[in-house]
């Protein structure tokens, strides 16, 4: 056996490093065609386990390349694709949430060939796709999935305080929490820094006041008397019927407080309900019942303006530096092919809803009357920003949480005048800004 | 024997200390000089992520200096670093005495004292994550089931809770550095001088304040040097238990410029906000430096 000398390792790495250093460029370890695939770790964990174990396998054959895939944590999905960006060097395809696609738009590939194939095939893509993932000049990402921002409520507990029906209104909601909260039993909400459900509940909480960030032309207009009267409302709502801890939630602390039977109700995706599914011995009543037949789906109450809703949404960005850029747009058209794509969103039990109007007649819609909202939740979802024109702009407002943090400031103590003129004053400079 | 022009030039001292000084001068050009370099022309520019930017001078500075998160940051920065340092070397000081005494499992208590130094940050962190769980927290049901408490404590959801209980956790962190770094010190103090001291009268407060004190204060010095730096750039911390939330309540200088440079992608934005610690930070360095060199010529 010949040894491995230090003169030899001096030798290969002085060489090696000389090389990368002349070429300006790190060794390509695979020269075949592999596409890097990262997405968040889902919430329906089964559907990750179809996509390792039998659909990348098919795709592969079908397209003749290497598909690697790798999960991470919702919230650490912006860091790498910031450092994958700035090193020019990362995964090929990125899952980007909601309207995201607009701050790395320069460092992604046009996929307008096909996003509108596939828009167009499946009966159109529903409006807060097109918002989310088009700039006006080319196509950012290509729409995976929306994430169906309903109620998750106990159905027994409401009755025993009087409500047969899930809140229509804002203060029939206050009403109903107050009644809960005062048996121990209060609503759950994050109004904490975190992706998913803090957005998803301050948004359409503030437009159904009337209050938004801009308004049709783009202008400044948080600083209203609608947007007020929504933070007054929510101090009294959140001390009387919320769970106070909810302001160190992340997307995952309601899940655990409803299924430990903590709260009585919080926004969410369908991810509990289908975890009472997936271990109903594990998840009963205070009677001893699976808790999956006390739990239902309901939309946010409405506000003096109307009902809203907005929905995680999540797209896949082919990035610029990506050397398979040809492989990865294969791979999303294969994906995204009926036949293929039905597979993974049946897998999803109604925890995703497809971005384009075709899938909502699919029959997997009819097995769970309790999954049924979820259905059009595409179609009713807004985007950040709305009244505005969808920008950059918008997603730096829902990045740095300033709406959620207006409520949350208020909810701490500060008063609800102090609150919007300090967010109003943070969105200003984001508007105005270069 | 004749010896080669590589081994004559290397006989020469300022040659020789070229060479060996080398590898420590690349390694630091690379890893310290150049990042330091990039950081103030992005903290210059208006770079973005994926967009180099252009020079726009020191707007990036103007900006953040009237961003009120950014001045709760600056100020959250300095109460952590100031309260939890007074802490780390109060208790490690008095955990180092008590460590220099004789009793039995010395070495054990010495190896177990570092458990909480030793264990990665992040993980340690998200175990007091869950103990200040808002739901599951061991320490609220602790207490109510002492009776203490008939409601939970909002840990990490009360703005100022937020920040003692980082604050502790961050002590919790830092005393086993202290302890070990003062018992190290303490063991290079003469006993004789301890005797002398007690021989003429001087009791044991006299002895720690005129003996023990004076000859363990460069250590000191140099233990609090580096744990200001750590303390005042720190991020994991704050970054596993709170996000920098409630409401940006507990965001340091480093959370906030991750948050900015990084989850917003205003990347030149997040450099000038790091790079806002630097001149606190050469001050505590400068002042520490000068008082080390006058205590040792003393």
């Amino acid at each position: 056996m010949s040894r491995f000398t230090r003169r030899k390792f001096l030798q290969a790495s002085g060489a090696g490093l000389a090389g990368i250093l002349a070429t300006h460029q790190a060794p390509s370890f695979a020269q075949q065609s592999t596409v890097h695939w990262i997405k968040w770790n889902d919430f329906v964990p089964a559907s990750d386990e179809l996509l390792r174990k039998q659909m990348l396998p098919e795709a592969m054959k079908a397209i003749g390349a290497k598909i690697t895939l790798e999960t991470v944590n919702g919230n650490d999905l912006q860091p790498r694709v910031t450092s994958a960006i700035q090193s020019g060097s990362g995964p090929d395809v990125f899952m980007l949430f909601n309207n995201h696609p607009h701050i790395y738009g320069a460092s992604a590939v046009d996929v307008s060939d096909v996003a509108e194939a596939i828009g167009k095939a499946q009966g159109g893509y529903y409006n807060v796709a097109k918002a989310n993932t088009q700039d006006g000049k080319k196509t950012l990402s290509v729409p995976w999935a929306v994430i169906g921002a309903m109620t998750s409520y106990r159905k027994s507990w409401f009755e025993e305080v009087g409500y047969n029906e899930f809140p229509k209104t804002w203060q029939e909601y206050h009403d109903a929490g107050k009644k809960l909260k005062a048996k121990g039993r209060p609503l759950g909400q994050t109004l904490g820094h975190t992706f998913g459900d803090a957005p998803t509940f301050s948004y359409p909480y503030l437009w159904s006041w009337g209050g938004k960030e801009v308004d049709e032309k783009g202008k400044v207009v948080l600083d209203s008397k609608e947007t007020l009267e929504s933070v007054k409302f929510m101090q009294a709502f959140w001390k009387d019927s919320f769970d106070e801890g909810g302001l160190a939630w992340d997307d995952t602390n309601n899940n655990r407080a409803f299924l430990s039977g903590t709260i009585s109700a919080t926004l969410n995706g369908a991810s509990i309900y289908i975890e009472t599914l997936r271990k109903p011995d594990q998840y009963k009543t205070e009677k001893d019942r699976p808790m999956k037949e006390d739990i239902r789906h309901s939309p946010l109450p409405r506000g003096p303006k109307g009902q809203f809703g907005f929905h995680l949404f999540q797209s896949h960005m082919v990035m610029q530096y990506s050397k398979n850029q040809k492989a990865a747009k294969e791979f999303l058209k294969w994906i995204h092919t009926p036949a293929n794509y039905e597979k993974w969103f049946v897998s999803q039990k109604g925890y995703s809803t497809p971005p384009a109007a075709m899938w909502e007649k699919h029959k997997m819609w009819d097995e769970d009357p309790v999954m049924a909202p979820f259905k059009i939740a595409g179609k009713l979802g807004l985007s950040p920003g709305y009244a505005g024109p969808p920008n950059r702009k918008s997603a730096e407002v829902l990045t740095k949480y300033i709406v959620t943090d207006m409520y949350a400031k208020a909810v701490q103590g500060m008063s609800p005048q102090e609150a919007v003129k300090w967010a109003a004053g943070e969105v200003q400079k984001i508007y105005s800004g270069a | 024997m004749q010896r080669g022009p590589i081994s004559r030039a290397l006989e020469r001292e300022d040659t020789l200390a070229f060479w060996l000084l080398a590898p420590t001068l690349v390694i630091l050009t690379l890893f310290i000089a150049y990042p330091f370099a990039r950081g103030v022309w992005l903290a210059l520019s208006n770079a973005t992520v994926g967009e180099p930017g252009h020079y726009i001078g020191l707007a990036n500075f103007e900006k953040i200096f009237a961003d009120s998160i950014f001045r709760t940051a600056a100020w959250n920065t300095i109460v952590y670093t100031a309260v939890t340092t007074v802490f780390k070397l109060a208790l490690g000081l008095w955990l180092a005495l008590l460590l220099n005494r004789h009793f039995r499992g010395k070495s054990w208590v010495r190896a177990f004292i570092l458990l909480p130094f030793i264990i990665p940050t992040v993980l340690s962190t998200l175990a007091w994550k869950w103990m200040f769980d808002p739901t599951f927290s061991v320490f609220n049901w602790l207490f109510w089931k002492l009776h203490i408490i008939d409601s939970r404590i909002n840990w990490l959801g009360d703005p100022d809770l937020a920040m003692a209980s980082i604050m502790a956790v961050n002590v919790w962190r830092g005393v086993p550095f202290y302890a070990i770094s003062l018992l190290a010190g303490l063991q290079t103090i003469n006993p004789d001088l301890h005797e002398a001291a007690a021989i003429d009268g001087a009791n044991r407060w006299n002895r720690f304040w005129h003996v023990t004190w004076p000859l363990l204060l460069p250590v000191t010095m140099v233990v609090v040097l580096f744990s200001v730096i750590q303390t005042f750039a720190d991020f994991q911390l704050v970054y596993v238990l709170t996000g920098g939330g409630p409401a940006n309540a507990t965001h340091l200088f480093a959370t906030y410029a991750y948050q900015i440079g990084i989850g917003t992608g205003l990347l030149s934005e997040g450099a000038a906000i790091s790079l806002a610690m630097f001149p606190a930070l050469l001050l505590v360095v400068v002042f520490q430096l000068w008082y080390i060199r006058k205590v040792e010529n003393r």
